[in-house]
Formats: structure tokens, sequence, C-alpha cells
């Protein structure tokens, strides 16, 4: 094999240095400082040329607007300027590993781009008539298709907006088939370990929560789950595989119980990726889950959304689900199910969780993304996802407490505690550690259920050589944490910014930019 | 496969340091009833670059695009020249590929930029602090109801007749779960407004009035006599806007009084995509601020002392507070807002207002077009860039006549409110700057001939 370079950066290949001189700007080379919008732009500046207005007799009642908005611009230049500045401070997938548990960072690829922008996609208004919009329901549905014959389940709700939101609707279909068959109930069950939307959910659609115990081997305790339930608990949210990375063996066996009892089970699909293609959750007896497009199926995090979060159901909810969805008729055309028509249709639905039809754009690029995989590429996504996973917590657990590691085979993360640092030390001093060495840190301090913990999920993405170079950076910054080095303590030392003060942030919160004498003012 | 670099021989070296024979060996968690043997039956397998964009292109081409059509549709989504700079901005991977910015030492750049967008949201609101965004605007409505109830501990909210039927419907969906009561209305086909109605509404049990600024109709109304009331009987104001462009023209919520100001954002950089991805924004009183759902980034300095920002009073969220959040939302819609920020930067509020000034100039010229035609109405006597048309026919089957006459002529309020006689003979029609005098002129054509 004529392998070039089987590690890729050598960690010799460079060294950090000295800090260097301070400059006049505050900037650092290709480190560059970049003021506020506010700072730098002027409220008669603006980027777009307009034509004239047309003269008119103004139809605003006594409401047109006089005081001053407040709204800098700036030119296009410096416009572009400001952004791709600002865009230099952040970490990105595309600038290197990204291992945040349960967040699953993978390549985002550019054809989902491409395909989303189209102009049959990207600029189609959500209440033309379907007569002119049949490309469109066309990928709503054959996404749709794809996301229940993956979970082989029994239909999907395209609409929820996020993982959040499609918990919500799970849970509602749940509530809305429990008040139909006239037996309304009033406990959810959540593992400790569960992400906090879970209960958050539970509670917002005026459920009491309890938590289901974990084993020590840090899977859903069975005798335990088996032993709460009774006629007062309307389901359980189970997250599978679970936030320590674990596969829940007993997930069918729960699955019976709570319908035995007279629930029903949602699964939290967060983790989706470890399993898709050679799993299908249908087969595990649960009711309801969400997927997040912006994990399984590589829709761009953008920073913080949008998400996506269809939900597959199984057929004793299905009738519940929202509105509206895609139809697809004998003759190949399409049409939607929404208020109008719910009534023949689907009477049975819980109504609308939001205005149009959902996370279009969202949905071009995942169907992309499954078209390009295909059903065996999918399969081979999660073989990976589980294999590099399994690589890191094996190449780690030597030097660093892998709570689970006896549990067997982790799947899509690895779980770490901090136990064994030096006095003082901790997980996000390792985090911190890890952002000098030029990565995004691990998940930290989630899940609740462990000390410090340390959630690293790597993704099918990475190459063996980036694997093997990050345990050797996670390795070093683990025996420095071990040793006590004080330089660890207030890493990082190379990024945009030290460590921010958060309490003082929250303390006396400035969440707007004011002028700087009226920022006095305020005080 | 293009996407997965991992090769045969990476794999066999790595099982062996796991210390595993196979693959299978590592699902051997999954009971074997649940295990696959193969890839799923009756799909297909992976496919080429090239073979995927095939796909999409024939898909793209059944439906009608906006541009290439004189275009009129808003209720709720516009369209508008978004400059291609924007576009350009957010594909760039640091922005595009980056998370939620939770370690804020390498995530500056989206945090300055999501504290501009904050300070921009509340400005044009006329509000003092506004959230990183929500979903979209039908949710950020309820999330602001849910607030509101939160606030004034009742649960009865009064939610005028000119709030866009599907955030009625998404407030209904919710209602029926919380135990909120939700005091509804139908619009109808006049110049007034429903705000007696809400004035009458309005008592010591009330936690919200809901008003949209415009109304789904194009109406706009002063808000100050619903706010004064509102707040006498120590109830809120939730003032919604879905068409952000109207507030370089008219007053903004919050200077009559609003405490809550939610709304749309799509018309801003984000472009029309089916209905989505949208941004929510949601802004408010400082003093709410501990209610607020969703993310806030707030200012702060380093260890060094420099200025920075991070995600701030996370206690209010559910990664901290599980069952006890003011919301269970997480993902919020970062780039969507980031579209919006910088669309907003490029127009500066010179070009709000020109942009403003703009949209309603032609909307007064159409309106006053189309109302020529013979049979048809001008139901608005105030509007900003959209009003309401009644036609001497139901307006749906219009609407498709007009589309096979490639004219996409508006919102018909029957495909909105299905069953509603009374409202059936009106049509929306949303005039923005992306629309020519001579679209309007072709659009005046053909319904003139279909209503013949």
């Amino acid at each position: 094999m004529s392998t070039i370079n089987q590690s890729g950066w050598k960690p010799e290949m460079g060294s950090a240095g000295e800090a260097g001189p301070a400059t006049y700007t505050g900037n650092k080379a290709l480190m560059l400082e970049e003021a506020l919008i506010f700072e730098i732009g002027t409220t008669g500046t603006t980027g777009v040329d307009l034509a004239d207005a047309p003269k008119v007799t103004p139809r605003l009642g006594n409401l047109a607007r006089h005081r001053d908005i407040g709204l800098p611009g700036l030119s296009e230049p410096e416009t572009v300027r400001h952004y791709t500045r600002l865009s230099r401070q952040n970490y990105a997938i595309d600038l290197g590993f990204f291992p945040l548990g349960s967040c699953t960072m993978k390549h985002n690829p550019r054809l989902n781009e491409k395909v989303a922008r189209m102009e049959g996609f990207a600029d189609v208004h959500p209440l033309q008539p379907v007569e002119t919009v049949q490309g469109a329901l066309a990928v709503i549905n054959e996404l749709a298709v794809w996301l229940i014959k993956l979970t082989g389940m029994h239909a999907v709700a395209m609409t929820p907006k996020a993982g959040a939101h499609g918990e919500l609707c799970g849970i509602l279909a749940i509530k809305a088939a429990l008040e139909a068959r006239g037996d309304p109930r009033s406990v959810i069950l959540v593992p400790e370990s569960a992400h906090g939307t879970n209960p958050a959910t539970a509670a917002f659609a005026g459920y009491a929560v309890e938590n289901i115990p974990a084993t020590s081997e840090g899977r859903v305790d069975l005798a335990a789950l088996k032993a709460r339930l009774g006629p007062d608990v309307a389901g359980v949210m189970i997250t599978n595989p679970n936030t320590c990375g674990l596969f829940e063996r007993d997930m069918k066996a729960i699955s019976d119980a709570v319908h035995a009892a007279g629930g029903y089970v949602y699964c939290d699909g967060a983790n989706f990726n470890a399993i898709v293609g050679r799993v299908r959750p249908g087969d595990l007896g649960i009711d309801a889950m969400h997927i997040n497009l912006h994990k399984t199926f590589s829709t761009p995090h953008g920073g913080g959304g949008p998400g996506s979060g269809p939900v597959v159901l199984s057929e004793a909810l299905s009738p519940f689900g929202p509105i509206p969805f895609t139809e697809r008729h004998a003759d190949g055309h399409y049409t939607l199910v929404e208020e109008e028509t719910a009534s023949a249709r689907h009477p049975h639905s819980f109504g609308r969780m939001v205005a149009f039809h959902g996370q279009m754009g969202m949905f071009t690029r995942a169907l992309s993304y499954i078209m390009s995989h295909g059903a065996d590429g999918l399969r081979q996504v999660a073989e990976d996802a589980v294999l590099n996973a399994n690589y890191i917590l094996r190449s780690l657990e030597d030097v660093l407490d892998a709570p689970f590691a006896h549990s067997g085979p982790c799947m899509h993360e690895a779980l770490f505690s901090d136990n064994g640092l030096a006095e003082g030390f901790s997980t996000l001093d390792i985090a911190k550690g890890l952002i000098d060495e030029g990565y995004h840190p691990m998940t930290v301090y989630f899940p609740l259920v462990v000390h410090g913990a340390m959630l690293i999920e790597p993704t099918e993405t990475e190459s063996k050589a980036t694997l093997d170079q990050f345990i050797g950076a996670m390795r070093s910054v683990v025996q420095r944490a071990k040793a006590g080095d004080p330089m660890l303590k207030s890493a990082p030392h190379h990024a945009p910014r030290r460590r921010l003060d958060e309490t003082q942030a929250a303390r006396k919160p400035v969440l707007v930019w004011r002028e700087p004498e009226q920022a006095v003012a305020a005080e | 496969m293009r996407y997965l670099p991992l090769t045969p021989s990476d794999r066999q070296a790595m099982l062996a340091v796991i210390g595993a024979k196979s693959i299978d060996d590592l699902f051997a968690d999954v009971p074997a009833e649940a295990r696959l043997d193969g890839p799923i039956h009756g799909l297909p397998n992976h496919a080429s670059e090239m073979a995927v964009e095939r796909h999409f292109s024939n898909l793209t081409r059944q439906n009608m695009t906006a541009s290439h059509t004189p275009f009129f549709l808003g209720a709720g989504a516009y369209k508008h020249h978004v400059p291609a700079s924007v576009d350009h901005i957010i594909q760039r991977g640091e922005f595009l590929t980056a998370y939620t910015p939770y370690q804020p030492e390498i995530a500056q750049g989206t945090l300055q930029m999501l504290f501009e967008f904050q300070t921009q949201v509340a400005r044009l609101f006329g509000c003092d602090v506004a959230n990183a965004s929500m979903y979209d605007g039908s949710t950020a409505c309820w999330e602001a109801i849910g607030m509101a109830g939160r606030i004034t501990k009742r649960s009865k909210a009064v939610l005028s007749s000119g709030l866009h039927p599907h955030y009625v419907s998404v407030a209904k969906t919710m209602a029926q779960y919380t135990g909120d009561t939700l005091d509804t209305a139908l619009p109808e086909l006049s110049p007034a407004t429903d705000s007696a109605r809400l004035l009458g509404a309005i008592d010591g049990e009330t936690s919200c009035v809901v008003v949209q600024y415009p109304d789904i109709l194009g109406r706009i109304e002063d808000l100050s006599a619903i706010a004064a009331k509102a707040h006498e009987h120590g109830a809120l104001l939730i003032a919604v806007v879905t068409e952000p462009v109207a507030l370089g023209a008219i007053k903004a919520p919050g200077e009559m009084g609003a405490d809550i100001v939610v709304g749309e954002g799509q018309s801003l950089g984000v472009g029309l995509q089916f209905g989505g991805p949208y941004v929510g924004l949601f802004a408010c009183k400082e003093k709410f601020v501990r209610q607020m759902p969703g993310r806030l980034c707030g200012e702060t300095v380093d260890a060094e002392g420099k200025r920075g920002f991070v995600l701030t009073l996370s206690t209010r969220e559910q990664h901290i507070r599980r069952e006890k959040a003011t919301s269970n939302i997480c993902t919020n819609s970062g780039l969507c807002a980031l579209a919006f920020s910088i669309h907003l930067t490029l127009l500066g509020e010179k070009g709000l207002r020109g942009l403003a000034e703009l949209n309603h100039g032609l909307a007064v010229q159409a309106a006053d077009r189309l109302s020529q035609i013979a049979g048809v109405e001008l139901v608005n006597d105030t509007f900003f860039n959209e009003f309401t048309l009644k036609l001497p026919k139901e307006a749906r089957p219009v609407v498709r006549a007009l589309a096979d006459r490639k004219v996409l002529g508006g919102v018909s309020l029957g495909r909105l409110y299905p069953d509603v006689d009374a409202l059936a003979n009106g049509l929306v029609v949303a005039v923005t700057e992306a629309a020519t005098m001579e679209d309007v002129e072709t659009f005046a054509a053909a319904l003139q001939e279909v209503l013949a």
C-alpha cells in the first residue's frame, strides 16, 4: 500500500512558541479582532442599492414611523469583511475534529447545500397552490418514505422544527391517544441520563416527571421500571442508544412491559446515527421517535440551528399525528392534508404544531445525504461511527476513567469521567486544554449520572489518522491534568479569547449593545 | 462511499486494537431479533453526486418558482430580494458547520453575531432585549403566550382575529395540553379590526392580548389603547410581526406599549424555502428577561479583561433546569438569524426605510390598479405591503386559474379559513420590491380574464 503519511500531522511538527509582543491593533497576524456593527456602522450607510419608491399618498393610517430605529449599516465590502473576520473566531467541523457527544458533528456535504438552493425548492412559497409545488411535495414524501423504512415504523410527522419540538410532537400524540380512549394519565418516566429536553417536554405537556433508575452498568433498570408502571403512567421516554453510549439491551422487554401496563414508549432518536441501517427502532416496540436531521442526516448545525425533527410513529399513534402532511396518489400526484381536509382524512389529529410545512430546506439536504449513501452506505455509516467510538474508548481507557467500559462495546460515543485527575483539576480543564490543541472539546458534564462526564462522539466522518492524533493529544492533556500542570488550569492560551467570565455575564446581563454614555447612565 | 474516509485495512487495524473479531461484535448488545443482516430491503443503494443532483433537478422543475412568475403571495412569508453576499457569508464553513456556542473561547464569531442580532431585533421591535431566536414566528407566538402566563400567573389569552390562522392553530394545539384558555374570533372583510372586541374581552383573568401588526389582512392599527387597557388589568400585550420590513415604515410595537414582541424574520435574508427553515424573533421588556424562552447571548470579559460573549442566563433552560425550564426549546435558528442580521446590516436604517418605502409605494399602486377591475373591492383603508381584495366570486378557484395563466396571484382566504363562507371571496395580495409594475399589469389582466 502506498501510504504517504499514516498518522497525518506529527506532534513534533510545531510548537506553540512564545506569545510574542503586544500589537497596536490587538490583532495577532491572522487572529483579527473585530468591533461590533454598532461601533463601525452608521445609520446613514447602506450596502444595498434600491430603486426609487413611487410617489404615493401613504396608507399607513397615523402610524408612520418618525423615531429613529438605531440600525447601523455597512457598505457591501465592509459587511463581507465584518462577517468573514467574525467567522474566523469560530471552530467548525470544516476546520477539524468536533467530538461533541450526542450532537453527531459529521461532515456536511456541499451537494446538500447545492440542491437546497435550487430555485424550485428555495424560491417557492408555502401557500402556493399544490399543483405548482409538486416537486417540493415529492421531496417531503420521498424523505418520509425513507424515514419510515429506515425505522420500521408506520408513519412520520414531518413538521417538527427540531429535536425538542419532535419530542413534543411524540408526547402530544401519546396524550391524544390516551385521551381518545378515555384514559388520561399523569406521569412520564424518564431516566436520569436523559437529555434535558425530555423532562422539559413532558412537563410542558402537563405531565409529572419521575426518574427511572439505572443499573450499575449504565442501562435502564428493567425491574425497577416494571415495579413503577401502573395506571397513572402515560409512557416512558428512553434514549436508545442511551447517553452513556450504550445500547439498551432490554428495549423490547421495556416496550412490552410499558404496553402491557397501557402506556406508550417514546424513544429519543438523537443517537440514531449509531444504528441506522443496522437496527429498526420499530422492531423494538417503540411508539414514537424523533430523528434529528441535523445529526444523523448531516444537515448543518449552523452555529445553533435550524434543526429539523421529524417524528416516526407506530400504528397506534399515527391517527393522532399533526397536520399538515403529504399524500401521494395512485397517479403520482401529491396533495396536502391540512385544515381543510383534516376532518375527512385525519380526524383524530392533535392539530398543527407550526405554520406551513416544516423545515423544507432541511428535507432537501437530508434526502440528498440519504440518497448519496443509500441503504448500504447508511449501514456503513453506523458501523464506522461505532467502530470509531470503540477505538477511542479502548485507546483511552488506560489513562482515563471509563465508568461503563465493562458494560460491553459502546455504540457511537465513549463516556469518561474526571476521576483520577490531580486535586483541583476537572473535566473543564481537559476541555480547555483540547482547545489549545486545536480541537473542539467533547460534551462535558453530561450525562449527569457520571461525575465530570466527558462524552466523545467521533462520528463516521473521521479518518483513523485523525483519531490517532486526537488520542495522542487527549493522552497528553490527561497526563498534564494528572500532573497538576498550572498552565492547563488557565487554558486556553491560544484561542481568540481566554476563559470567559460566565458568572459576571449572568449576574449583570448585558444582552444588547448600548451607546457608551447610555450604558454608563444605566448603571 | 465518498463521505467515509475509513479504508478496509483501517477497519481491520482498529478492530484489532479494540479486540473485536468483526464489526458485528460491536453490535452484540442488540437483541438478535432486532439485528438486520444486511441493507434494508426495498431501498436503493448509494448514488453518485451527479445522480443525486439529477434527481433533484428533475423534481425542482416540477415547481413554479417565485422569481420566474409574477408573484404576489404573502400571509406570513414574503419574497424579498436577498443580496448575494448574505448567502455567501452563511455558507462559510465556520458559520455553517459550527455547533451551538457552548465553548465560547472558540465560538466568538457566532456569539458576537448573536449579540448584534439581539440588539438589531430589540431596536427594530422597540423593546429592551431580544433572544438569540426561536424556530419561527408561529412557535415564538405560542412561547410568548406561555411566558405571559408565567408572568401574570393567569391562563386566559385573548387573540385578535387578525392573527395568522396558522399561529392561532399552533396556539390552540398547545393550549389543549396546558390548560390555557384562548379567546379567538374569525376576521371580517372590513377595514376595521376587532379591537373593540379585544378591549371588551380584557379583564382581571386575562394573561395577555395577542395582536398581529400588520394583521393577516394587511391592516395596521395603533396598539396603544389595547396596551393601556391590558396594563390596567395586569395583563400583557403581545404584538406579532410577520413582516419585519414593515417596521421601516411604521411605528414599532414597543413604542406603543407592547410588553412582548415576537415575529417571523423570514423576510430578511432567509428566503421563501417552501415554509422553512425560518427564524422566530422574540423581544420583550427588560424586567421579563428571566421568564424568556430560548438562548440568550450576553457580554462579558475573559481572563485578560478582553470583551467577549457567552450564552447566559441558562438557568432558565432545559439542559440545566430540566422539567422546571421556561421552555423545552434547545436548538434555535442560528444560521437564519445570521442571514437576517447580515441582510439588516447591509440595509442599515437608511436601507430599511428605503426598502419599506418602496414596498409601500408599489403596494399602493398595485392596490389602486387591482381595485379598478370590475367587481374587485379593496378591503383595507390601511396597509403596508399587503392588502385584501374582495372578489366577486370565490377566491380559491381564482388563484388556481391564475396559476394556470402563470401568475401566482396571492393567497385565498379560503385556503387559510376553509369552510368560512364570509371569507371565501377574500384574496390577500402582497407586493414587495421583487414585483414590477409589469408584473402588476400581468396580474391585473389575468385577474380580469379569470373573473370575466
